[in-house]
Protein backbone atom coordinates (compact mmCIF):
# COMPACT_ATOMS: atom_id res chain seq x y z
CA UNK A 1 0.00 0.00 0.00
CA UNK A 2 2.84 2.38 0.92
CA UNK A 3 4.18 2.42 -2.58
CA UNK A 4 0.87 3.87 -3.81
CA UNK A 5 0.91 6.67 -1.25
CA UNK A 6 1.65 9.46 -3.79
CA UNK A 7 -1.28 8.35 -5.94
CA UNK A 8 -3.69 8.26 -3.02
CA UNK A 9 -2.49 11.66 -1.85
CA UNK A 10 -2.94 13.04 -5.37
CA UNK A 11 -6.59 12.06 -5.53
CA UNK A 12 -7.33 12.77 -1.86
CA UNK A 13 -8.27 16.49 -2.08
CA UNK A 14 -11.41 15.71 -4.03
CA UNK A 15 -12.56 12.94 -1.71
CA UNK A 16 -11.73 14.85 1.48
CA UNK A 17 -13.47 18.02 0.32
CA UNK A 18 -16.40 16.08 -1.04
CA UNK A 19 -16.74 14.30 2.29
CA UNK A 20 -16.86 17.55 4.24
CA UNK A 21 -18.74 19.83 1.84
CA UNK A 22 -20.74 17.33 -0.24
CA UNK A 23 -21.55 14.05 1.49
CA UNK A 24 -21.79 15.28 5.06
CA UNK A 25 -24.21 18.11 4.16
CA UNK A 26 -26.45 15.63 2.34
CA UNK A 27 -26.65 13.38 5.41
CA UNK A 28 -27.09 16.41 7.62
CA UNK A 29 -29.98 17.54 5.40
CA UNK A 30 -31.77 14.29 6.18
CA UNK A 31 -31.09 14.79 9.90
CA UNK A 32 -32.38 18.36 9.80
CA UNK A 33 -35.61 17.25 8.14
CA UNK A 34 -36.51 15.48 11.40
CA UNK A 35 -35.99 18.61 13.48
CA UNK A 36 -37.78 21.82 14.18
CA UNK A 37 -35.15 24.54 13.95
CA UNK A 38 -35.09 28.27 13.31
CA UNK A 39 -31.38 28.25 12.50
CA UNK A 40 -30.38 29.93 15.77
CA UNK A 41 -31.99 28.33 18.84
CA UNK A 42 -31.97 24.70 19.95
CA UNK A 43 -33.15 21.96 17.59
CA UNK A 44 -36.18 19.96 18.60
CA UNK A 45 -36.71 16.43 17.29
CA UNK A 46 -40.16 16.19 15.72
CA UNK A 47 -40.01 12.79 14.04
CA UNK A 48 -41.89 12.64 10.77
CA UNK A 49 -43.91 15.82 11.38
CA UNK A 50 -42.12 17.83 8.69
CA UNK A 51 -42.77 15.12 6.10
CA UNK A 52 -46.38 14.74 7.18
CA UNK A 53 -46.80 18.45 6.65
CA UNK A 54 -44.89 18.28 3.34
CA UNK A 55 -47.22 15.74 1.72
CA UNK A 56 -50.28 17.73 2.77
CA UNK A 57 -48.75 21.09 1.81
CA UNK A 58 -50.50 22.40 -1.31
CA UNK A 59 -47.73 24.93 -1.85
CA UNK A 60 -45.10 22.19 -2.03
CA UNK A 61 -47.09 20.29 -4.67
CA UNK A 62 -47.70 23.52 -6.54
CA UNK A 63 -43.95 24.19 -6.55
CA UNK A 64 -43.35 20.69 -7.93
CA UNK A 65 -45.94 21.18 -10.68
CA UNK A 66 -44.56 24.65 -11.46
CA UNK A 67 -41.04 23.27 -11.73
CA UNK A 68 -42.11 20.48 -14.08
CA UNK A 69 -44.28 22.79 -16.21
CA UNK A 70 -41.47 25.30 -16.60
CA UNK A 71 -39.07 22.45 -17.32
CA UNK A 72 -41.24 21.14 -20.19
CA UNK A 73 -42.03 24.63 -21.51
CA UNK A 74 -38.34 25.44 -21.66
CA UNK A 75 -36.62 22.15 -22.50
CA UNK A 76 -38.74 21.13 -25.50
CA UNK A 77 -38.21 24.37 -27.48
CA UNK A 78 -34.57 24.61 -26.37
CA UNK A 79 -33.61 21.18 -27.64
CA UNK A 80 -35.76 21.39 -30.78
CA UNK A 81 -34.44 24.81 -31.81
CA UNK A 82 -30.94 23.71 -30.87
CA UNK A 83 -31.21 20.79 -33.30
CA UNK A 84 -32.57 23.02 -36.07
CA UNK A 85 -29.73 25.53 -35.64
CA UNK A 86 -27.17 22.71 -35.53
CA UNK A 87 -28.46 21.26 -38.82
CA UNK A 88 -28.38 24.63 -40.55
CA UNK A 89 -24.92 25.41 -39.16
CA UNK A 90 -23.71 21.99 -40.26
CA UNK A 91 -24.71 22.52 -43.87
CA UNK A 92 -23.39 26.08 -44.03
CA UNK A 93 -19.69 26.76 -44.38
CA UNK A 94 -19.16 30.48 -43.96
CA UNK A 95 -18.96 32.56 -40.78
CA UNK A 96 -19.30 29.48 -38.58
CA UNK A 97 -16.95 30.87 -35.92
CA UNK A 98 -18.98 34.07 -35.71
CA UNK A 99 -22.26 32.14 -35.48
CA UNK A 100 -20.90 29.82 -32.84
CA UNK A 101 -19.71 32.63 -30.61
CA UNK A 102 -22.93 34.62 -31.06
CA UNK A 103 -25.04 31.57 -30.18
CA UNK A 104 -22.87 30.58 -27.27
CA UNK A 105 -22.61 33.96 -25.53
CA UNK A 106 -26.00 33.76 -23.74
CA UNK A 107 -24.98 30.60 -21.86
CA UNK A 108 -21.92 32.22 -20.28
CA UNK A 109 -23.63 35.49 -19.42
CA UNK A 110 -24.62 36.13 -15.81
CA UNK A 111 -28.10 34.74 -15.23
CA UNK A 112 -28.90 37.52 -12.78
CA UNK A 113 -28.05 40.11 -15.42
CA UNK A 114 -30.11 38.54 -18.20
CA UNK A 115 -33.01 37.89 -15.84
CA UNK A 116 -33.06 41.61 -15.04
CA UNK A 117 -33.08 42.43 -18.77
CA UNK A 118 -35.87 39.92 -19.42
CA UNK A 119 -37.76 41.37 -16.49
CA UNK A 120 -37.80 44.75 -18.22
CA UNK A 121 -38.69 43.24 -21.61
CA UNK A 122 -41.61 41.25 -20.17
CA UNK A 123 -42.71 43.88 -17.64
CA UNK A 124 -46.50 44.19 -17.72
CA UNK A 125 -46.62 47.99 -17.53
CA UNK A 126 -43.65 49.42 -19.37
CA UNK A 127 -42.15 46.35 -20.96
CA UNK A 128 -40.79 46.36 -24.48
CA UNK A 129 -42.82 43.33 -25.51
CA UNK A 130 -46.12 44.91 -24.52
CA UNK A 131 -45.09 48.18 -26.17
CA UNK A 132 -44.50 46.24 -29.40
CA UNK A 133 -47.81 44.39 -29.05
CA UNK A 134 -49.51 47.71 -28.41
CA UNK A 135 -47.93 49.30 -31.48
CA UNK A 136 -49.10 46.36 -33.58
CA UNK A 137 -52.60 46.86 -32.27
CA UNK A 138 -52.61 43.58 -30.35
CA UNK A 139 -53.77 43.19 -26.78
CA UNK A 140 -51.16 43.51 -24.04
CA UNK A 141 -50.32 40.37 -22.11
CA UNK A 142 -49.87 40.42 -18.32
CA UNK A 143 -46.56 38.55 -18.66
CA UNK A 144 -45.27 38.80 -15.11
CA UNK A 145 -48.62 39.09 -13.35
CA UNK A 146 -50.56 36.08 -14.62
CA UNK A 147 -50.01 32.37 -14.11
CA UNK A 148 -49.10 31.33 -17.65
CA UNK A 149 -47.45 34.66 -18.37
CA UNK A 150 -45.00 34.02 -15.55
CA UNK A 151 -44.27 30.48 -16.68
CA UNK A 152 -43.82 31.51 -20.30
CA UNK A 153 -41.52 34.40 -19.31
CA UNK A 154 -39.29 32.18 -17.15
CA UNK A 155 -39.22 29.54 -19.88
CA UNK A 156 -38.41 32.12 -22.56
CA UNK A 157 -35.40 33.18 -20.54
CA UNK A 158 -34.20 29.57 -20.25
CA UNK A 159 -34.77 28.93 -23.96
CA UNK A 160 -32.85 32.09 -24.83
CA UNK A 161 -29.93 31.16 -22.60
CA UNK A 162 -29.50 27.48 -23.54
CA UNK A 163 -30.58 27.02 -27.17
CA UNK A 164 -27.22 28.07 -28.60
CA UNK A 165 -25.30 25.97 -26.10
CA UNK A 166 -27.23 22.87 -27.12
CA UNK A 167 -26.89 23.75 -30.80
CA UNK A 168 -23.09 23.79 -30.44
CA UNK A 169 -23.14 20.38 -28.77
CA UNK A 170 -25.44 18.93 -31.44
CA UNK A 171 -23.20 20.42 -34.11
CA UNK A 172 -20.21 18.57 -32.64
CA UNK A 173 -22.31 15.39 -32.69
CA UNK A 174 -23.19 15.95 -36.35
CA UNK A 175 -19.58 16.60 -37.27
CA UNK A 176 -18.57 13.34 -35.59
CA UNK A 177 -20.75 11.44 -38.11
CA UNK A 178 -18.53 10.45 -41.01
CA UNK A 179 -19.43 12.03 -44.36
CA UNK A 180 -19.27 8.51 -45.84
CA UNK A 181 -22.55 7.81 -44.08
CA UNK A 182 -24.24 10.74 -45.82
CA UNK A 183 -22.70 9.77 -49.18
CA UNK A 184 -23.88 6.18 -48.81
CA UNK A 185 -27.38 7.36 -48.00
CA UNK A 186 -27.41 9.59 -51.08
CA UNK A 187 -26.15 6.76 -53.29
CA UNK A 188 -28.88 4.50 -51.93
CA UNK A 189 -31.42 7.13 -52.93
CA UNK A 190 -32.50 8.22 -49.47
CA UNK A 191 -34.32 11.55 -49.34
CA UNK A 192 -33.05 14.29 -47.01
CA UNK A 193 -35.96 13.64 -44.69
CA UNK A 194 -35.20 9.90 -44.59
CA UNK A 195 -31.52 10.58 -43.96
CA UNK A 196 -32.47 12.83 -41.08
CA UNK A 197 -34.91 10.48 -39.34
CA UNK A 198 -33.38 7.09 -40.17
CA UNK A 199 -29.69 7.89 -39.95
CA UNK A 200 -28.79 11.19 -38.34
CA UNK A 201 -31.17 11.20 -35.37
CA UNK A 202 -30.39 7.58 -34.37
CA UNK A 203 -26.65 8.26 -34.59
CA UNK A 204 -27.09 11.41 -32.51
CA UNK A 205 -28.91 9.55 -29.75
CA UNK A 206 -26.07 9.60 -27.18
CA UNK A 207 -25.57 13.35 -27.67
CA UNK A 208 -29.29 14.05 -27.45
CA UNK A 209 -29.46 12.00 -24.26
CA UNK A 210 -26.59 14.01 -22.81
CA UNK A 211 -28.48 17.25 -23.43
CA UNK A 212 -31.73 15.80 -22.05
CA UNK A 213 -29.97 14.73 -18.85
CA UNK A 214 -28.21 18.09 -18.48
CA UNK A 215 -31.50 19.94 -19.07
CA UNK A 216 -33.28 17.76 -16.52
CA UNK A 217 -30.71 18.36 -13.80
CA UNK A 218 -30.68 22.08 -14.58
CA UNK A 219 -34.46 22.38 -14.97
CA UNK A 220 -35.30 20.74 -11.65
CA UNK A 221 -33.05 23.26 -9.92
CA UNK A 222 -34.48 26.41 -11.51
CA UNK A 223 -34.11 29.22 -9.02
CA UNK A 224 -32.43 32.44 -10.17
CA UNK A 225 -34.76 33.05 -13.13
CA UNK A 226 -37.82 32.88 -10.87
CA UNK A 227 -36.32 34.78 -7.93
CA UNK A 228 -35.28 37.74 -10.10
CA UNK A 229 -38.37 37.80 -12.35
CA UNK A 230 -41.15 37.34 -9.78
CA UNK A 231 -39.46 37.51 -6.37
CA UNK A 232 -39.15 35.29 -3.31
CA UNK A 233 -42.85 34.49 -2.97
CA UNK A 234 -43.12 33.29 -6.57
CA UNK A 235 -45.32 36.12 -7.89
CA UNK A 236 -49.12 36.25 -8.28
CA UNK A 237 -50.71 32.87 -7.60
CA UNK A 238 -47.22 31.58 -6.72
CA UNK A 239 -46.96 30.63 -10.39
CA UNK A 240 -43.22 31.15 -10.42
CA UNK A 241 -42.54 29.32 -7.16
CA UNK A 242 -40.11 26.54 -8.10
CA UNK A 243 -39.00 23.86 -5.67
CA UNK A 244 -35.59 25.41 -5.00
CA UNK A 245 -37.21 28.83 -4.58
CA UNK A 246 -39.64 27.36 -2.03
CA UNK A 247 -36.75 25.70 -0.20
CA UNK A 248 -34.82 28.98 -0.15
CA UNK A 249 -37.88 30.94 1.00
CA UNK A 250 -38.71 28.58 3.87
CA UNK A 251 -35.16 28.19 5.17
CA UNK A 252 -33.57 31.56 4.61
CA UNK A 253 -36.50 33.98 4.56
CA UNK A 254 -38.84 32.36 7.08
CA UNK A 255 -36.02 30.78 9.12
CA UNK A 256 -37.69 27.38 9.04
CA UNK A 257 -34.61 25.23 8.47
CA UNK A 258 -36.32 21.96 9.39
CA UNK A 259 -39.08 22.38 6.84
CA UNK A 260 -36.63 23.72 4.26
CA UNK A 261 -34.63 20.51 4.75
CA UNK A 262 -37.79 18.42 4.28
CA UNK A 263 -38.43 20.22 0.97
CA UNK A 264 -34.81 19.45 0.10
CA UNK A 265 -35.39 15.75 0.74
CA UNK A 266 -38.53 15.92 -1.41
CA UNK A 267 -36.56 17.57 -4.20
CA UNK A 268 -33.85 14.93 -3.86
CA UNK A 269 -36.43 12.16 -4.34
CA UNK A 270 -37.72 13.89 -7.48
CA UNK A 271 -34.19 14.29 -8.86
CA UNK A 272 -33.45 10.64 -8.05
CA UNK A 273 -36.63 9.54 -9.84
CA UNK A 274 -35.71 11.50 -12.95
CA UNK A 275 -32.12 10.23 -12.80
CA UNK A 276 -33.43 6.65 -12.81
CA UNK A 277 -35.68 7.40 -15.79
CA UNK A 278 -32.77 9.03 -17.61
CA UNK A 279 -30.51 6.13 -16.74
CA UNK A 280 -33.03 3.66 -18.16
CA UNK A 281 -33.21 5.76 -21.32
CA UNK A 282 -29.43 5.71 -21.63
CA UNK A 283 -29.38 1.93 -21.23
CA UNK A 284 -32.02 1.53 -23.91
CA UNK A 285 -30.08 3.94 -26.11
CA UNK A 286 -26.95 1.85 -25.76
CA UNK A 287 -28.66 -1.37 -26.66
CA UNK A 288 -30.31 0.12 -29.73
CA UNK B 1 -27.36 26.10 -54.86
CA UNK B 2 -27.72 29.82 -54.19
CA UNK B 3 -31.20 29.94 -52.77
CA UNK B 4 -30.68 27.42 -49.95
CA UNK B 5 -27.65 29.45 -48.80
CA UNK B 6 -29.79 32.57 -48.58
CA UNK B 7 -32.38 30.71 -46.52
CA UNK B 8 -29.69 29.23 -44.29
CA UNK B 9 -28.10 32.55 -43.55
CA UNK B 10 -31.50 34.16 -42.93
CA UNK B 11 -32.36 31.48 -40.39
CA UNK B 12 -28.96 31.77 -38.72
CA UNK B 13 -29.06 35.56 -38.88
CA UNK B 14 -32.46 35.68 -37.21
CA UNK B 15 -31.11 33.41 -34.48
CA UNK B 16 -28.12 35.69 -33.98
CA UNK B 17 -30.42 38.73 -33.71
CA UNK B 18 -32.50 37.02 -31.03
CA UNK B 19 -29.38 35.84 -29.29
CA UNK B 20 -27.76 39.26 -29.16
CA UNK B 21 -30.84 41.47 -28.82
CA UNK B 22 -30.99 41.42 -24.99
CA UNK B 23 -27.41 42.75 -24.93
CA UNK B 24 -28.40 45.60 -27.23
CA UNK B 25 -31.47 46.34 -25.16
CA UNK B 26 -29.37 46.31 -22.00
CA UNK B 27 -27.14 48.98 -23.55
CA UNK B 28 -30.13 51.03 -24.76
CA UNK B 29 -31.59 51.15 -21.28
CA UNK B 30 -28.27 51.78 -19.57
CA UNK B 31 -27.53 54.77 -21.81
CA UNK B 32 -30.94 56.46 -21.60
CA UNK B 33 -32.70 58.04 -18.65
CA UNK B 34 -35.51 56.10 -17.02
CA UNK B 35 -38.02 58.68 -18.30
CA UNK B 36 -36.89 58.02 -21.88
CA UNK B 37 -37.45 54.30 -21.41
CA UNK B 38 -40.85 54.59 -19.77
CA UNK B 39 -42.40 57.05 -22.21
CA UNK B 40 -44.37 55.77 -25.17
CA UNK B 41 -42.94 54.92 -27.63
CA UNK B 42 -39.78 54.16 -25.62
CA UNK B 43 -36.25 55.03 -26.67
CA UNK B 44 -34.89 52.27 -28.91
CA UNK B 45 -31.39 53.54 -29.62
CA UNK B 46 -28.48 54.21 -27.23
CA UNK B 47 -28.55 57.60 -25.54
CA UNK B 48 -26.01 59.72 -23.69
CA UNK B 49 -26.90 59.08 -20.06
CA UNK B 50 -24.50 56.23 -19.37
CA UNK B 51 -22.15 58.16 -17.07
CA UNK B 52 -25.02 59.58 -15.00
CA UNK B 53 -26.47 56.10 -14.58
CA UNK B 54 -23.11 54.55 -13.74
CA UNK B 55 -22.51 57.29 -11.18
CA UNK B 56 -25.80 56.39 -9.47
CA UNK B 57 -24.79 52.71 -9.40
CA UNK B 58 -21.53 53.60 -7.63
CA UNK B 59 -23.35 55.53 -4.92
CA UNK B 60 -25.94 52.78 -4.40
CA UNK B 61 -23.70 49.73 -4.18
CA UNK B 62 -20.04 49.07 -3.49
CA UNK B 63 -19.50 48.05 -7.09
CA UNK B 64 -15.72 47.70 -7.11
CA UNK B 65 -15.71 46.02 -3.71
CA UNK B 66 -18.20 43.41 -4.98
CA UNK B 67 -16.26 43.00 -8.18
CA UNK B 68 -13.04 42.43 -6.24
CA UNK B 69 -14.77 39.84 -4.04
CA UNK B 70 -16.14 38.07 -7.11
CA UNK B 71 -12.77 38.18 -8.82
CA UNK B 72 -10.93 36.82 -5.77
CA UNK B 73 -13.44 33.99 -5.24
CA UNK B 74 -13.45 33.02 -8.92
CA UNK B 75 -9.64 33.17 -9.20
CA UNK B 76 -9.07 31.23 -5.98
CA UNK B 77 -11.49 28.50 -6.99
CA UNK B 78 -10.04 28.32 -10.50
CA UNK B 79 -6.43 27.92 -9.33
CA UNK B 80 -7.37 25.21 -6.83
CA UNK B 81 -9.60 23.36 -9.31
CA UNK B 82 -6.84 23.32 -11.93
CA UNK B 83 -4.34 21.98 -9.40
CA UNK B 84 -6.58 19.37 -7.77
CA UNK B 85 -8.30 18.23 -10.95
CA UNK B 86 -5.21 17.92 -13.13
CA UNK B 87 -3.36 16.02 -10.40
CA UNK B 88 -6.26 13.66 -9.75
CA UNK B 89 -6.99 13.23 -13.46
CA UNK B 90 -3.34 12.49 -14.22
CA UNK B 91 -3.30 9.87 -11.47
CA UNK B 92 -6.55 8.20 -12.58
CA UNK B 93 -5.50 8.21 -16.22
CA UNK B 94 -1.91 6.98 -15.96
CA UNK B 95 -1.39 5.01 -12.74
CA UNK B 96 -2.63 1.70 -11.44
CA UNK B 97 -3.37 1.44 -7.78
CA UNK B 98 -5.73 -0.72 -5.72
CA UNK B 99 -9.28 0.64 -5.76
CA UNK B 100 -8.75 2.86 -8.81
CA UNK B 101 -11.88 1.77 -10.69
CA UNK B 102 -14.02 1.85 -7.57
CA UNK B 103 -12.84 5.32 -6.59
CA UNK B 104 -13.41 6.64 -10.10
CA UNK B 105 -16.95 5.27 -10.23
CA UNK B 106 -17.53 6.79 -6.79
CA UNK B 107 -16.31 10.11 -8.16
CA UNK B 108 -18.72 9.89 -11.10
CA UNK B 109 -21.56 9.02 -8.73
CA UNK B 110 -21.01 12.24 -6.79
CA UNK B 111 -22.05 14.16 -9.90
CA UNK B 112 -25.59 12.88 -9.35
CA UNK B 113 -26.06 15.04 -6.26
CA UNK B 114 -27.64 18.35 -7.22
CA UNK B 115 -25.53 21.10 -5.62
CA UNK B 116 -28.47 23.49 -5.02
CA UNK B 117 -29.91 20.94 -2.62
CA UNK B 118 -27.15 21.26 -0.08
CA UNK B 119 -27.53 25.03 0.40
CA UNK B 120 -29.17 24.56 3.82
CA UNK B 121 -26.82 21.99 5.40
CA UNK B 122 -23.78 23.57 3.77
CA UNK B 123 -24.75 26.86 5.36
CA UNK B 124 -24.81 25.10 8.74
CA UNK B 125 -21.37 23.58 8.08
CA UNK B 126 -20.03 27.03 7.18
CA UNK B 127 -21.51 28.43 10.37
CA UNK B 128 -19.64 25.75 12.35
CA UNK B 129 -16.38 26.71 10.62
CA UNK B 130 -17.06 30.39 11.21
CA UNK B 131 -16.91 30.93 7.44
CA UNK B 132 -20.34 32.53 6.97
CA UNK B 133 -19.84 35.87 5.26
CA UNK B 134 -16.31 35.01 4.16
CA UNK B 135 -14.97 34.33 0.69
CA UNK B 136 -13.61 30.97 1.90
CA UNK B 137 -17.23 29.80 1.92
CA UNK B 138 -17.40 30.50 -1.82
CA UNK B 139 -13.98 29.17 -2.80
CA UNK B 140 -13.67 25.88 -0.94
CA UNK B 141 -16.92 24.14 -2.01
CA UNK B 142 -16.31 25.31 -5.58
CA UNK B 143 -13.09 23.30 -5.69
CA UNK B 144 -15.10 20.05 -5.61
CA UNK B 145 -15.35 19.43 -9.32
CA UNK B 146 -15.91 15.83 -10.33
CA UNK B 147 -16.76 16.88 -13.87
CA UNK B 148 -13.34 18.54 -14.21
CA UNK B 149 -11.51 15.40 -13.11
CA UNK B 150 -13.61 13.22 -15.40
CA UNK B 151 -13.19 15.53 -18.37
CA UNK B 152 -9.47 15.95 -17.90
CA UNK B 153 -8.89 12.25 -17.35
CA UNK B 154 -10.36 11.60 -20.80
CA UNK B 155 -8.03 14.20 -22.22
CA UNK B 156 -4.88 12.96 -20.46
CA UNK B 157 -5.54 9.32 -21.32
CA UNK B 158 -5.13 10.16 -25.00
CA UNK B 159 -2.70 13.06 -24.89
CA UNK B 160 0.02 11.86 -22.51
CA UNK B 161 1.98 8.92 -23.91
CA UNK B 162 2.99 6.08 -21.63
CA UNK B 163 6.42 5.84 -23.30
CA UNK B 164 7.14 9.40 -22.24
CA UNK B 165 6.26 8.63 -18.63
CA UNK B 166 8.30 5.44 -18.77
CA UNK B 167 11.29 7.42 -20.01
CA UNK B 168 10.83 9.95 -17.21
CA UNK B 169 10.65 7.11 -14.69
CA UNK B 170 13.90 5.61 -16.01
CA UNK B 171 15.50 9.01 -15.61
CA UNK B 172 14.59 8.83 -11.94
CA UNK B 173 11.57 11.13 -11.96
CA UNK B 174 9.27 10.55 -9.01
CA UNK B 175 5.48 10.82 -9.20
CA UNK B 176 5.27 14.55 -8.69
CA UNK B 177 7.99 15.33 -11.22
CA UNK B 178 6.32 13.12 -13.80
CA UNK B 179 3.14 15.12 -13.23
CA UNK B 180 4.91 18.46 -13.38
CA UNK B 181 7.31 17.85 -16.28
CA UNK B 182 5.45 15.37 -18.47
CA UNK B 183 1.75 15.55 -17.61
CA UNK B 184 1.15 19.23 -17.05
CA UNK B 185 2.79 20.62 -20.22
CA UNK B 186 0.75 18.26 -22.39
CA UNK B 187 -2.60 19.11 -20.80
CA UNK B 188 -2.19 22.88 -20.98
CA UNK B 189 -5.02 23.30 -23.56
CA UNK B 190 -7.33 21.30 -21.31
CA UNK B 191 -6.37 23.52 -18.37
CA UNK B 192 -7.41 26.54 -20.42
CA UNK B 193 -10.90 25.16 -20.94
CA UNK B 194 -11.41 24.00 -17.37
CA UNK B 195 -10.05 27.28 -16.06
CA UNK B 196 -12.44 29.44 -18.06
CA UNK B 197 -15.31 27.10 -17.23
CA UNK B 198 -14.64 27.26 -13.49
CA UNK B 199 -14.05 31.00 -13.47
CA UNK B 200 -17.33 31.66 -15.30
CA UNK B 201 -19.33 29.31 -13.05
CA UNK B 202 -18.09 30.88 -9.83
CA UNK B 203 -18.39 34.41 -11.22
CA UNK B 204 -22.03 33.84 -12.20
CA UNK B 205 -23.11 31.77 -9.21
CA UNK B 206 -26.05 33.31 -7.39
CA UNK B 207 -27.93 31.11 -4.89
CA UNK B 208 -24.96 30.08 -2.77
CA UNK B 209 -23.38 33.53 -2.35
CA UNK B 210 -26.88 34.93 -1.76
CA UNK B 211 -27.25 32.51 1.15
CA UNK B 212 -23.79 32.56 2.66
CA UNK B 213 -22.69 36.19 2.27
CA UNK B 214 -24.65 37.75 5.10
CA UNK B 215 -22.72 41.01 5.41
CA UNK B 216 -24.37 43.55 3.05
CA UNK B 217 -20.98 45.25 2.58
CA UNK B 218 -19.27 42.05 1.45
CA UNK B 219 -21.19 40.72 -1.54
CA UNK B 220 -20.41 39.29 -4.94
CA UNK B 221 -21.39 41.16 -8.06
CA UNK B 222 -24.40 38.93 -8.78
CA UNK B 223 -25.83 39.34 -5.29
CA UNK B 224 -25.21 43.10 -5.32
CA UNK B 225 -26.92 43.28 -8.71
CA UNK B 226 -29.91 41.28 -7.48
CA UNK B 227 -30.18 43.61 -4.51
CA UNK B 228 -29.95 46.69 -6.71
CA UNK B 229 -32.75 45.29 -8.86
CA UNK B 230 -34.95 44.56 -5.84
CA UNK B 231 -34.51 47.85 -4.05
CA UNK B 232 -34.60 50.18 -7.09
CA UNK B 233 -36.96 48.42 -9.41
CA UNK B 234 -38.34 51.72 -10.67
CA UNK B 235 -34.99 53.13 -11.80
CA UNK B 236 -34.48 50.86 -14.82
CA UNK B 237 -31.60 52.85 -16.28
CA UNK B 238 -29.50 52.70 -13.16
CA UNK B 239 -30.11 48.97 -12.69
CA UNK B 240 -29.23 48.35 -16.34
CA UNK B 241 -26.05 50.38 -16.04
CA UNK B 242 -25.05 48.09 -13.18
CA UNK B 243 -26.00 45.08 -15.27
CA UNK B 244 -23.86 46.20 -18.20
CA UNK B 245 -20.90 46.81 -15.91
CA UNK B 246 -21.30 43.37 -14.34
CA UNK B 247 -21.54 41.56 -17.67
CA UNK B 248 -18.62 43.18 -19.51
CA UNK B 249 -15.62 41.72 -17.61
CA UNK B 250 -16.86 38.19 -18.06
CA UNK B 251 -17.64 38.69 -21.74
CA UNK B 252 -14.03 39.78 -22.21
CA UNK B 253 -12.74 36.66 -20.44
CA UNK B 254 -15.02 34.54 -22.59
CA UNK B 255 -14.24 36.21 -25.90
CA UNK B 256 -10.48 35.84 -25.37
CA UNK B 257 -10.75 32.07 -25.22
CA UNK B 258 -14.07 31.63 -27.05
CA UNK B 259 -12.89 29.70 -30.11
CA UNK B 260 -11.03 26.99 -28.26
CA UNK B 261 -13.44 27.01 -25.35
CA UNK B 262 -16.48 26.21 -27.50
CA UNK B 263 -14.62 23.52 -29.44
CA UNK B 264 -13.40 21.84 -26.23
CA UNK B 265 -16.81 21.93 -24.61
CA UNK B 266 -18.48 20.41 -27.65
CA UNK B 267 -15.85 17.68 -27.92
CA UNK B 268 -16.22 16.83 -24.23
CA UNK B 269 -19.99 16.52 -24.50
CA UNK B 270 -19.84 14.28 -27.55
CA UNK B 271 -17.22 12.01 -26.02
CA UNK B 272 -18.88 11.88 -22.60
Amino acid sequence: MRKYLPQYLAISPFFLLFGIFGLFPMLFLLYLAFQNWDGVGAMRFVGLDQFRYLVSDDVFWRSLVNTLEIWVLSTVPTLFLGLVIAFVLHSSVRFTTFYRIAYFVPSVTSLVAVAIVFGSIFSSNFGLLNAVLNALGAAEVPWLTSEWGIKVSISALIVWQWTGYNAIIYLAGLQAISSDVFDAATVDGASRWQTLWRIVIPMMKPVILFTVIASTIGGLQTFTEAQILVGEEGGPGQAGLTMVLYLYQQAFKHNDFGYGAAIGVGLFVVVLLFSIINWRLVQRGERA
Amino acid sequence: MRRPKVIQHSVLGLGVLLSLFPFYWMVVMATNSTEEILKFPPAVTPGGELLTNVGKVFTEIDFFGSMLNTFLAATGATVLVLLFDSLAAFTFAKFHFPGRTFLFVLLLATMMIPPQLSAIPQFVVMAQFGWVGSLKALVVPATINAFGIFWMRQYIAGAVHDELLEAARLDGCGFLRQYWHVGLPVVRPALGFLGIYTFISVWNDYLWPLVVLVDPDELTLQVALGQLNRTHDTDYSMVMAGTVLAVIPLLIVFLIGARNFIADLAKGAVRG
